[in-house]
């Protein structure tokens, strides 16, 4: 599988790519939404793993573009805010979408990419 | 001392005012002695104003009253007196001037004319005598013995030879009985003269005066101008007495003077000196007897009086506790409110701030957890530092480090998503151990020893979680200031007796007294006012749990314990608003 990771933090893309990278994921990383757009037009991505908090243009609406392009892409969303239960329940559709709360666990991590892509099913 | 203490309205003994707060501002007590202060004075000033010149207006309407009463009996008794001696003087004035005076000298004659004049006048002519230019009585009819009595010394005899008719003052002459004279002088010719002298007794006098109308105790008499007594008087003697009163000025009309007699009564004496005579007519009544009505009159008007002011005052004071009561309820009632909107203000920026940091934490939180992780897939994978226990070490620190600071920000943001209201099923356990672990580093610094026993019969609810957090954080709180350091709490919850939730909190604090266990859960009940204590914890609590559908209860014992026993219905269906 193909991972795309949007993330205006540098560290944490950078990190958390090389991370995957280490477990056999391929993983490329972006920092703004236009350069994830780009990105995109050029590899085929099964996921997306999107900031929600993006200056300019944030994850929620990034991944409205993206799905309109790429209908078959699923997306996590990593996010501060914690415990957002209305975040979750409006923006998460099932089997497309689930949230991860900083800082997220990278196995936590690879099992929700797992779930999404084997299963088209995230249970949170 | 009970009632006195549970007539005294609640607002009498309200917390002092704000400093700096407008005089009135919750200065209860004041606000109420100036409007019983204000109330009672433009009510019962005019009353008692008006009371009083109703008084005097009576009290001068009762006495002129009498005084013109009186004065109309003095004046026309006095006619009836005048007129009674000008009637017998002009009687012996036609005498003398119808008969001869040798015809007048026949004692046969006179007695005839005696006779006549005693038939016509009535009552009155005692005797009759004619008297000499000498002064002997010549002639003399009636029944003492006065004939060749000599007169020339008499002072009648001499103002008779004078004046030519005179009506003498009453004295007792020769005849030793009170008696007046009334003499007309005849002359005879070439300056010799003789004189008809008629005795008139005091009784026709006395019978007048005797059926005045004088009502009550009143007192009527004859006086001459020396203050001797002309008749009997009831109260001042006896005829010929001098009266015990001082003599009246001389006035031609009817006068009323006030007099003080000897006793210090006080006296309404009215007179009249009688024209063409000596004599003064006097009616002296007591002024206390006068105005007997009067007394009667007043005693209505001051009993309407003290009547009236005491009704008036207790409707003014208790018109002015009831709305002074009233005002301070519902200043009472806003103040509570407004302290909750105050409170829920601030509890929501503490959610807001929370939130923030937690939000603002959780990036770099993030940062570092991924890059220590990168660190330790490198150590794991490269065998150059896979070997390296203490690396690894520092690394497993850093990231447990960071899943601590992980979990703290999750609970900061949770605290701060509860505090707006969402109503959900909650274990009640797992609200408390939230709530608890807000508290554990305290608990820990101070050796509070807590123990926690959630039965396993207890069922989920539905109810607000942030409202039950505040509720516990609240009741906690105040265990933890109330328990030595190295203290007990125990929180037992259980299912309630019928339906729903019992948690039950208890300490082994210091305690709340009995008179103060009634009024915890009242608005600003505090015995921590000195130490930054608004008293408004344990009042928030309560409403708190009203609005969820629970009920709280308190039991304590001083020294020992406090126990707070909450009841949490199944759902939130019965909440009160």
């Amino acid at each position: 599988m193909r991972i795309l990771l949007v993330d205006d933090e540098v560290d944490l893309a950078s990190a958390l790519a090389e991370r995957l990278y280490l477990r056999g994921i391929e993983a490329d990383w972006v920092t703004t939404a236009e350069a994830a757009l780009e990105k995109a037009s050029a590899v085929d991505y099964d996921l997306a793993v999107l900031d929600v908090k993006m200056p300019k243009v944030g994850g929620l609406e990034l991944r409205e573009r993206l799905r309109r392009l790429y209908p078959q892409m699923k997306f996590i969303f990593l996010t501060g805010y914690g415990s957002e239960i209305e975040f979750n329940e409006a923006s998460c559709q099932e089997g497309e979408s689930c949230y991860l709360v900083k800082p997220a666990d990278i196995a936590d991590l690879i099992q929700r990419m797992k779930d999404l892509l084997a299963h088209g099913g995230g249970d949170q | 001392m009970n009632l006195w203490k549970k007539l005294i309205p609640d607002f009498w003994n309200a917390r002092p005012p704000l400093p700096g707060s407008s005089k009135f501002l919750f200065n209860y007590r004041r606000i109420w002695k100036w409007s019983v202060l204000l109330t009672g004075i433009v009510s019962l000033v005019p009353l008692i104003f008006i009371t009083l010149v109703d008084y005097k207006v009576t009290e001068r309407a009762f006495e002129s009253e009498f005084r013109l009463r009186a004065a109309r009996v003095v004046s026309n008794t006095q006619r009836a007196i005048g007129f009674f001696l000008k009637e017998r003087r002009s009687a012996l004035d036609f005498i003398v001037r119808d008969n001869s005076p040798n015809a007048l000298t026949d004692p046969a004659r006179v007695s005839s004319i005696l006779t006549g004049l005693q038939k016509s006048f009535g009552g009155g002519f005692v005797d009759m005598g004619i008297i000499g230019a000498n002064g002997e009585q010549k002639t003399y009819v009636g029944d003492f013995e006065l004939q060749h009595k000599d007169y020339h010394e008499q002072p009648w005899f001499q103002e008779v030879v004078e004046r030519g008719v005179y009506v003498s003052d009453v004295f007792l002459g020769y005849r030793k009985v009170p008696h007046l004279v009334i003499a007309v002088k005849q002359g005879i010719s070439e300056g010799s003269f003789q004189v008809l002298r008629a005795s008139v007794g005091i009784g026709p006098f006395e019978d007048l005066l005797a059926n005045l109308e004088l009502g009550g105790l009143g007192d009527a008499f004859i006086i001459n101008r020396q203050g001797i007594l002309q008749t009997n008087s009831r109260y001042h003697g006896r005829v010929l007495d001098r009266i015990d009163l001082p003599i009246p000025e001389y006035f031609a009309t009817t006068q009323v003077r006030d007099a003080v007699n000897p006793k210090g009564e006080e006296l309404l004496i009215s007179y009249r000196f009688i024209q063409d005579t000596p004599f003064i007519l006097m009616i002296v009544k007591k002024k206390q007897d006068l105005m007997s009505v009067w007394y009667r009159t007043r005693l209505g008007l001051i009993l309407f009086l003290v009547v009236s002011v005491t009704l008036i005052s207790a409707v003014i004071l208790g018109t002015a506790t009831y709305m002074v009561h009233h005002m301070y309820l519902s200043d009472e009632k806003r103040l509570v409110s407004l302290h909750h909107v105050e409170y829920a203000n601030k509890m929501a920026s503490i959610g807001r701030m929370a939130a923030s940091v937690a939000h603002e934490i959780n990036n770099p939180l993030a940062i570092i957890n991924e890059k220590a992780g990168l660190i330790q897939d490198l150590f794991t994978i490269k065998q150059r530092y896979s070997a390296d226990e203490k690396l690894q070490g520092l690394v497993a620190a850093i990231l447990a480090s960071v899943k601590r600071a992980g979990r703290i920000t999750k609970r900061l943001l949770t605290f701060a998503r509860n505090l707006e209201a969402t109503i959900e099923m909650i274990n009640i356990g797992d609200v408390v151990s939230e709530v608890l672990s807000f508290v554990e580093k305290e608990a820990q610094m101070r050796d509070i020893q807590i123990h926690v026993d959630v039965s396993p019969d207890t069922k989920i609810i539905q109810s607000d979680r942030g409202k039950l957090q505040q509720i516990f954080l609240n009741i906690i709180n105040n265990a933890f200031g109330a328990v030595e350091d190295g203290g007990h709490l125990d929180i037992q919850i259980h299912p309630s007796v019928g339906e729903g939730v019992a948690i039950h909190f208890s300490d082994d604090g210091c305690g709340i007294p009995e008179e103060d266990l009634q009024r915890v859960f009242e608005p600003f009940f505090s015995t921590k006012t000195g130490q930054g204590g608004t008293g408004l914890g344990l009042s928030i609590t309560y409403n708190l749990v009203h609005e969820i559908g629970g009920e709280i209860k308190v039991k304590s014992e001083v020294g020992k314990c406090t126990c707070f026993d909450i009841h949490l219905p199944m759902t939130i269906s019965s909440m009160k608003g």
